[in-house]
């Protein structure tokens, strides 16, 4: 009981930090692609409750940065008027799930930006970016995760079946996929895809790439159970009966693949999403101006970004909860998946 | 001596098979290095197809694969168009120094997992077990990339580490001891972040490794002999549960080598890394196979010495 209540908590937490991304809008303060020339590079504000007289506020608030006189990216802190958060304002429109149009947002600050993580060098609100570009890399991750699973079941499902040289070639080519360091694999295909593409086309080009490299684990896995559901009284009995090879696969056979499927989906989703990321990273994925967790981080290539703007780092830490996340959930179905076979 | 030929054999088959495979995508793929040029007007049409013509790209991709091989033969792996060399001096440069580092880095956090593992294992749901899975845990959702960004920045910060290349500047005039410390220093980083990134899961299976060996009988006859206890760890428990762990040896060679990739395009080690990046900019398509086949000899070696010490380890193999 433990278990299933601790699975449960597990999917909760989960699926509200999916929930969070999804409704990047309404928790971002900021639209993701608006520029404020007065603030690039702007450090960090943080919520504070009590201001520089050592008074407390109730209200959290922020201290507002601006340039100082002359310079491009050295801010001074101005104490003397503290800037509180207002929460569930109207601000900029955006669209809920990519459909409802809303200006709700959940907090924002009247007069100067509140940029909690601080900004990029197109003034760019770090903190909505890190919300918008988890859309993306997420949703890439869970539709490449979609992709190499079905093709995984589909493949795994017909070698295991059918036997013979079906499974024998197969399999040898999913051992190829296996043996290869797959990032290297990734980048191969990668160098014969075309390289400037637009967001929407970068975005479905790795998703593609993705799931036909990940393919081959997904469907060796399969092709195991399908091997073994095969052989079970049952399965025979049905086929004694005259049952077709369709039925006996939809229900008879897959049914049993489904735990493998689901542990497999709680292991792949973050390394897709860090393929992803990889690859955003470098340059050969979403490009600029549509944020991702990857292309977040490609101004840290540059030295000077480095030095002296270091909280560029800070939004792709928004990804590590998800991966600890996804991590606990593949091992807590991997036991329950062991206790069952018991 | 039949196994270790089946293995051989078998890796063959797969470095064919790489290279197939790698030709299939080329000959589905839009686009090529010439296709740059194209746009250039001071290059006329005439000369992009005749340079297409001189490095045989206008054949089908059966006659490019022969061809290929044939290169292969001569110890040159194709032709870089961008470099204008063969691929081979190329990246045999970069791939020692990616060695350099994938090495350093398996045996250090082998050295460091193992006794991690093992002391994980024997404290089993205690403290320090339970220290060990929360930072392994922590530690496996921390992607190499972060982990990397995250050394270099602390690095930037402190100023304690050089950040950047292999030597120093001006490090050919230093003393040959001052030049393995220069390169100890450039190494520490890129090292820590693949040992980082490695140690979690190594640590993971050797604690389950052990922990499967640690309840049975022949342990417990060995505590009642009076054996100490690191004795029964090290020499009686660890060998037991070796078989799975030297597979994982194979394994993780792979997985430093895709993880390399990463750090050394971050931390900027001339490795195979940023070749293969610039050469995908570049569709510089011989290097980039090359590289691809290079990082899969790599890994088929890392495999084959598993074997070995596998049949050195395991007598059932031997006899077998």
């Amino acid at each position: 009981m433990g278990r299933q209540r601790k699975l449960v908590v597990l999917l909760t937490l989960l699926g509200a930090a999916h929930l969070m991304i999804a409704c990047a809008g309404f928790f971002a303060p900021y639209d993701p692609t608006t520029q404020d020339r007065n603030h690039p590079y702007a450090p960090p504000m943080r919520p504070n409750f009590v201001d520089a007289a050592g008074h407390f506020h109730l209200r959290p608030f922020v201290y507002s940065e601006n340039l100082r006189e002359g310079s491009f990216d050295e801010y001074v802190r101005d104490t003397s008027h503290p800037i509180p958060l207002r929460f569930f304002i109207t601000g900029t429109s955006y669209r809920l799930f990519g459909l409802i149009p809303m200006r709700l947002h959940l907090f924002g600050a009247d007069g100067s930006p509140a940029f909690l993580l601080g900004s990029d060098a197109y003034g760019r609100d770090l903190f909505s970016r890190m919300l918008y570009g988890g859309q993306i890399s997420l949703l890439a991750g869970l539709l490449a995760t979609a992709l190499a699973l079905s093709s995984g079941l589909l493949i795994g499902a017909l070698a295991g079946f059918f036997g013979g040289w079906t499974d024998e070639i197969l399999m040898r080519v999913a051992e190829l996929f296996l043996a290869l360091p797959w990032l290297y694999l990734l980048f191969a295909i990668r160098a014969f895809l075309p390289l400037a593409v637009s967001p929407v086309q970068a975005f479905f080009l790795v998703v593609v790439l993705i799931g036909t490299v990940g393919w081959a684990r997904p469907a060796r896995l399969i092709r195991g159970v399908v091997l073994s559901a095969k052989e079970r009284d049952y399965v025979r009995a049905a086929k004694g009966f005259g049952a077709s090879n369709s039925y006996l696969l939809r229900s008879h056979i897959l049914p049993q693949a489904w735990s493998v499927v689901l542990t497999q989906a709680a292991i792949l989703v973050p390394q897709y999403v860090l393929a992803e990321v990889t690859l955003s990273f470098l340059g050969l994925g979403v490009p600029e101006p549509a944020a991702s967790w990857g292309n977040l981080l490609t101004s840290l290539q540059q030295y000077s970004v480095l030095t002296t703007y270091w909280w560029m780092y800070l939004p792709s830490l928004g990804m590590v909860p998800f991966f600890l996340g996804y991590l606990a959930l593949a091992s807590a179905l991997q036991k329950r998946a062991e206790q069952s076979k018991i | 001596m039949r196994y270790l030929l089946k293995r051989f054999i078998h890796a063959l088959f797969l470095l064919v098979g790489v290279s197939i495979l790698s030709f299939v995508f080329t000959a589905l793929a839009p686009g090529n290095y010439f296709d740059e040029m194209r746009l250039n007007p001071q290059i006329s049409p005439d000369t992009v197809t005749a340079l297409r013509a001189h490095y045989g790209v206008d054949r089908p991709v059966v006659v490019r694969y022969a061809r290929w091989l044939e290169s292969v033969a001569h110890g040159d792996l194709g032709f870089s168009f961008a470099y204008n060399t063969p691929a081979a001096p190329l990246l045999w440069a970069r791939a020692w120094n990616t060695l350099l580092l994938t090495v350093t880095a398996t045996l250090i956090s082998w050295l460091i997992a193992l006794p991690l593992g093992i002391w994980s294992a024997e404290r089993k749901a205690r403290g320090p077990d339970v220290a060990i899975t929360a930072a392994t845990g922590l530690l496996l959702s921390m992607p190499d990339l972060l982990l990397a960004l995250g050394l270099l920045i602390f690095a930037v910060r402190t100023g304690w580490f050089p950040t950047g290349g292999m030597v120093s500047v001006g490090s050919e005039s230093l003393s040959w001891l001052a030049r393995i410390r220069d390169l100890f220093l450039h190494m520490a980083l890129p090292v820590a972040a693949l040992v980082l990134s490695t140690i979690p899961l190594l640590v993971r299976h050797v604690r389950s490794a052990m922990a499967g060996v640690l309840g049975s009988g022949f342990l417990r006859a060995a505590q009642a002999h009076g054996i100490p206890r690191r004795t029964i760890l090290y020499r009686y428990a660890l060998p037991a549960a070796a078989h799975p762990l030297i597979s994982l040896f194979g394994f993780s060679l792979g997985a430093l080598l895709s993880g390399s990739l990463i750090v050394e395009v971050v931390m900027s080690w001339p490795g195979l890394g940023p070749l293969l990046l610039e050469a995908i900019l570049a569709r510089d398509l011989y290097l980039v196979i090359g590289g691809v086949m290079l990082s899969t000899i790599f890994l088929v070696i890392g495999n084959f010495i598993a074997d070995l010490i596998l049949y050195w380890a395991d007598p059932r193999i031997r006899t077998s």
